[in-house]
């Protein structure tokens, strides 16, 4: 049986769906002590004190501690290289003098239960005098250094952008802003921190998506060798690029088990979760367009400005970075510039979530492209096509970096495509119908948005594979599952290479004591990377046992054949054969040197590692459409149907593909329409709960129509993968605002994202 | 979010839970479906040091239907009333009203007169007493009964008339005539949140004339109210688009909306005049 292409059911759904997952919540010790931050009520404050002697009153606290009892410990650092200039904007693990967010932790209780932590943290007194609260930053010049505010300026460009926009037929500018939103996993943030006194180990569990680099990040913070430290992941109630990101919480219960002894649990509940976890988005752009009357596309220049919150995460200025380097999607340009402004305010962090600087730069790139059409009187979907870099120009050097690395599409027929999404959909047809609608007083309109993402690159993904004597596989990977489907598709690729059924692959993620490095999962990278790793090391895995069983069979290697977990010659296919569980029998060092096989000491076993290392990532894309129903007196958008089509080079997994692109595009249609975190005058947070934070529900949504196609394999990677689990959200708030302008009848109309019904409204007074 | 500690009761007769709130002194909080409560006090913004937990009431009126009204006691669930077997203009009503409550999670937990005393402004019950005059009864272990009008009932933002040891008893609908026409209208963020602004239009239609017109918006406001001028443009009038036209701008105009950060007066007021133009609309198809 192949594997590989197909939609095979899922390995690790059944845990899942039957009640036996171990999340955070379920694996906690029986022993264990509660952890409670006390968080700031107030948006910027000076301390005055910080009084924690009211909660170790309460019996069955444990330990109580603000910033005074903490020692010298350090703020939170990046994962993101030598960043000396940034240090002053690195989150410190309790505030000391100074409070720059609601939310931002100023004590922490240990106690016996959860609930007598919650009271014990009501017990902290807390005194600070009140600063006045920098909450918008949109109110000042966007790129200026010399603003306080401004933690640092991104530039990416190329060309002669003056001159190409001096020298164009006609220049648009326009001004747009994505609101504040934020990843919203249905299980909030969470860590167990336990020390093994017997084999002075930390242990900790709960954070997913990177557990090599949090654990050396912990290890930092907390002083300890890496190497001491096991963290190893659970189930994961979703991720979306915020859960799995250290923050002090996590240090701090680390802090905690060391310190006091006992096993610590830390349970983020939903409204910690909305004023503590990264947030996101949160951009406002000055965008220019220059094009020539035939709709040409010659130059983009972006001035940017990021409502960054009160300190940087983690990932430093990457979401800026991000932005600027991705900004120019699929297009030709003769010039292009983009300068991002990264600013402090006082509201909780900003970091990453999933479509990260590629959800803004879509909007804004997509808008200008419908601006440029509207303004020529000319298809806006004609204009796309028109500019579109050609598969011939593949691979495409974009003239930006990202970090150190250059920016070169590795391949695409972007115009391919779009015209297989045209075909698949019907579009033309449903855009006719569209216009019969309106024409027939209905304000229903269609847009649509192209986009290219990014996934992978780099090095630190290793795979290690082993079988044993029955024929079960063993793949020990340093990647993490976030609900993606990681098993699934690392074992589909390695079941046709070593020809057994997938079943008979246990892959093992998401542990820093299975394999020596690992880059967890982000950034789109777990099947591009890792599965590029588990093709390589289960070649050699193959190539081992076919070199056994020569010696074993007495028939040269090449003229022997794996097949439905057995070796035989070729010419007599129908022979009994080997099985690949008796060949690594014969290959245990004990046995190996006793039969004379062909054996290395290095690597013993029917066993073999393969790390894989990409100078450039690969760069999947596609297409988002919409078709959107504005009540125009409520002022409220109804997405009647959506679309996704994306090229991922090599889908292993169609179906896995599928919910991603399907999951993505929910969220993109709540990040468009209705999600949106704000803050009052004085910066308290709007939204506690999702009472208030308006997640799109069921019947909001309608069915998302996919198209997968795998036309352009990259050529990175030998079996042309690319990363998936960005695409469906990438152009959702792009292909949104372009079928509310069109249902309204006014062309860049949307300018803000998300589109609630008082926006459109305002829109539409605006327009009578 | 978890709740502060409390003490939990669990009475088996009104006037034990009448005794039981008298004794507290004020700091009792009542828990019937406990789909407002029990959220408040996970984010400890109700910290009652006693529940009284009136599940398991024995002697607690239920629904019952009369020619003349309809009687909802203390435990009565808004999955009750939606599906409600009644026939009556009332009774569609109410089960039209109760489809617009929340999720089946809530609407099969949550009580009609815990709404009522929770008093959120967009609740569908608190628009449904002040639309169709109903008596709200209250219930003291010092005072015994009183009965309240509904249009007295609301005080402001989950505010009532009720005072701190009374509970909501019973609450009575007068019957609506079976010529009555109705009309209700809401709009809300997604299926199962709280309404923005709703409204609810009853009417009856005599010789093409519309008399005995009722017009009332929840939401709004800090509590639900009916919108005299508005009601008064259409007693006795033909029912048409111009005058329902005139009469839903005149209720966008008296209104004093709230503002939120997620819906702006002005954006209030424009689906006030929405909301009782289609539910006018609505009561004449």
């Amino acid at each position: 049986m192949r594997h590989l292409g197909r939609p095979l059911p899922r390995l690790e759904a059944s845990p899942l769906v039957s009640g036996r997952g171990l999340f955070t919540g379920s694996m906690q010790a029986g022993d264990h002590l509660a952890m409670r931050l006390v968080r700031s009520p107030f948006a910027h404050a000076r301390v005055t004190s910080v009084d924690v002697s009211g909660a170790l009153a309460l019996p069955g606290v444990v330990a109580a501690w603000s910033w005074s009892d903490l020692g010298d410990l350090p703020p939170i650092s990046y994962r993101t290289g030598d960043t000396g200039r940034l240090d002053g904007f690195r989150q410190p693990v309790l505030a000391s003098d100074l409070v720059r967010y609601v939310g931002e932790p100023i004590a922490v209780v240990f106690a016996e239960d959860p609930a007598t932590a919650e009271d014990a943290a009501d017990q902290v007194d807390f005194r600070a005098e009140l600063l006045d609260a920098f909450i918008h930053p949109v109110t000042s010049a966007l790129g200026g250094s010399s603003d306080h505010a401004t933690v640092a300026l991104v530039e990416q460009g190329f060309g002669d952008v003056e001159h190409a926009i001096a020298s164009a037929d006609i220049v648009v500018e326009l001004e747009l802003e994505v609101g504040r939103q934020a990843a919203m996993p249905l299980e909030p943030r969470g860590l167990i921190a336990r020390w093994d006194g017997a084999r002075n180990l930390l242990e900790i569990t709960g954070a997913a998506k990177i557990p090599h680099i949090d654990r050396d990040l912990l290890a930092d913070q907390i002083g300890r060798p890496a190497s001491r430290i096991v963290l190893a992941e659970g189930h994961v109630g979703g991720g979306f690029g915020a859960r799995g990101e250290i923050g002090p919480e996590d240090v701090l219960a680390c802090l905690g088990a060391l310190r006091l002894g006992r096993p610590v649990a830390w349970l983020e509940d939903r409204r910690e979760h909305m004023t503590a976890a990264p947030q996101a988005r949160g951009q406002r752009h000055i965008a220019r367009v220059a094009a020539q009357d035939d709709g040409r596309l010659v130059a983009m220049d972006v001035t940017f400005m990021i409502d960054q919150g009160a300190y940087l995460r983690p990932d430093g200025l990457r979401i800026a970075e991000l932005t600027a380097a991705m900004l120019q999607g699929p297009y030709r340009l003769d010039a292009f510039r983009a300068l991002g402004d990264v600013r402090l305010t006082n509201k909780t962090p900003a970091g990453p979530y999933r479509g990260a600087g590629r959800v803004e730069g879509t909007f804004v790139r997509e808008r200008l492209v419908d601006a440029v059409a509207d303004r020529l009187g000319l298809d806006p979907v004609a204009v796309r096509r028109r500019n579109l870099v050609a598969a011939e120009e593949m691979p495409a050097a974009r003239g930006v970096t990202l970090g150190e690395v250059p920016v070169v599409y590795d391949s695409g027929d972007y115009a391919l495509l779009l015209k297989r999404a045209e075909q698949t959909f019907a579009l033309e047809r449903l855009r006719k119908r569209t216009r019969t609608r309106r024409s027939k007083g209905e304000a229903v309109g269609f847009g649509l948005a192209f986009f290219v993402d990014r996934s992978g690159g780099g090095s630190g993904d290793g795979v290690r594979i082993s079988v044993d004597d029955t024929g079960t596989v063993e793949v020990v990977t340093g990647a993490a599952d976030l609900g993606q489907g990681l098993e699934t598709a690392v074992a589909q690729i390695v079941a046709d290479i070593l020809a057994v059924p997938y079943t008979d692959v246990r892959v093992v993620h998401g542990r820093t004591d299975a394999i020596g490095f690992g880059q967890g999962a982000e950034a789109s990278r777990s099947t591009v990377m890792t599965g590029t790793a588990a093709q390589q090391a289960a070649e050699k895995v193959r190539e081992k046992a076919l070199a056994a069983a020569a010696a074993l069979i007495g028939v040269s290697a090449d003229r022997l054949m794996l097949d439905e977990g057995e070796v035989r010659p070729i010419e007599h296919s129908d022979a009994p054969g080997l099985p690949i569980g008796a060949i690594a029998h014969a290959l245990r060092p004990d046995r190996a040197a006793a039969l004379a096989l062909p054996h290395s000491p290095d690597s013993a076993g029917l066993s073999a590692e393969a790390w894989v290392s990409l100078d450039s990532p690969t760069y999947p894309y596609g297409l988002a459409a919409a078709v959107v129903a504005v009540d125009e007196e409520t002022g409220a958008a109804t997405v009647e149907r959506f679309f996704v089509a994306a090229d991922v080079g090599n889908a292993v997994n169609p179906k896995l593909v599928e919910s991603q692109l399907a999951g993505g595009a929910v969220q993109g249609i709540g990040g468009a329409l209705s999600e949106e975190l704000l803050f009052t005058a004085t910066g308290e947070p709007v939204a506690i709960s999702f009472a208030d934070y308006a997640l799109p529900t069921a019947d909001q949504v309608p069915d998302i129509e996919c198209l997968i196609t795998d036309d352009a394999p990259s050529p990175l990677t030998p079996l042309g993968l690319k990363g998936a689990g960005e695409l469906g959200i990438n152009g959702a708030g792009a292909a949104i605002a372009a079928a509310i302008d069109e249902a309204i009848g006014t062309p860049g109309a949307v300018t803000h994202l998300p589109v609630t019904p008082a926006r459109l409204r305002a829109v539409l007074r605006g327009v009578s | 979010m978890t709740p502060a500690s409390f003490d939990h009761h669990a009475p088996r007769t009104i006037d034990e839970a009448l005794g039981l709130l008298a004794q507290a002194g004020g700091d009792a909080r009542i828990l019937a479906g406990g789909q407002s409560l029990v959220p408040a006090m996970a984010f400890r913004l109700a910290q009652p040091s006693v529940l009284v937990d009136i599940n398991r009431l024995t002697d607690a009126p239920g629904l019952v239907e009369e020619s003349d009204r309809l009687e909802i006691g203390p435990l009565v669930r808004h999955e009750t009333l939606r599906r409600m077997p009644s026939r009556t203009p009332l009774g569609e009503v109410l089960a039209h009203l109760a489809d617009h409550i929340g999720t089946w999670p809530v609407r099969t937990r949550g009580t009609f007169c815990g709404s009522l005393a929770h008093a959120d402004p967009a609740s569908e019950w608190g628009l449904a007493v002040v639309a169709l005059d109903a008596n709200l009864t209250l219930e003291s272990a010092s005072d015994g009964p009183r009965s309240v009008p509904a249009s007295e009932f609301f005080a402001g933002m989950q505010m009532t008339a009720a005072r701190e040891e009374e509970m909501l008893t019973a609450v009575t609908i007068p019957a609506l005539p079976a010529t009555a026409r109705w009309g209700f209208a809401e709009f809300g963020r997604r299926t199962g949140d709280f309404a923005t602004v709703l409204a609810l239009v009853v009417h009856e239609l005599k010789g093409g004339r519309m008399t005995g017109v009722r017009i009332a918006v929840g939401g709004v406001e800090d509590v639900p109210r009916r919108l005299g001028p508005a009601e008064e443009a259409l007693e006795g009038a033909a029912p048409s688009k111009v005058r329902f036209e005139q009469a839903a701008e005149i209720a966008s105009e008296i209104v004093e909306p709230l503002e939120d950060p997620l819906s702006d007066a002005l954006h209030r007021r424009e689906l006030v005049r929405e909301m009782v133009l289609r539910a006018l609309q609505r009561s004449t198809r």
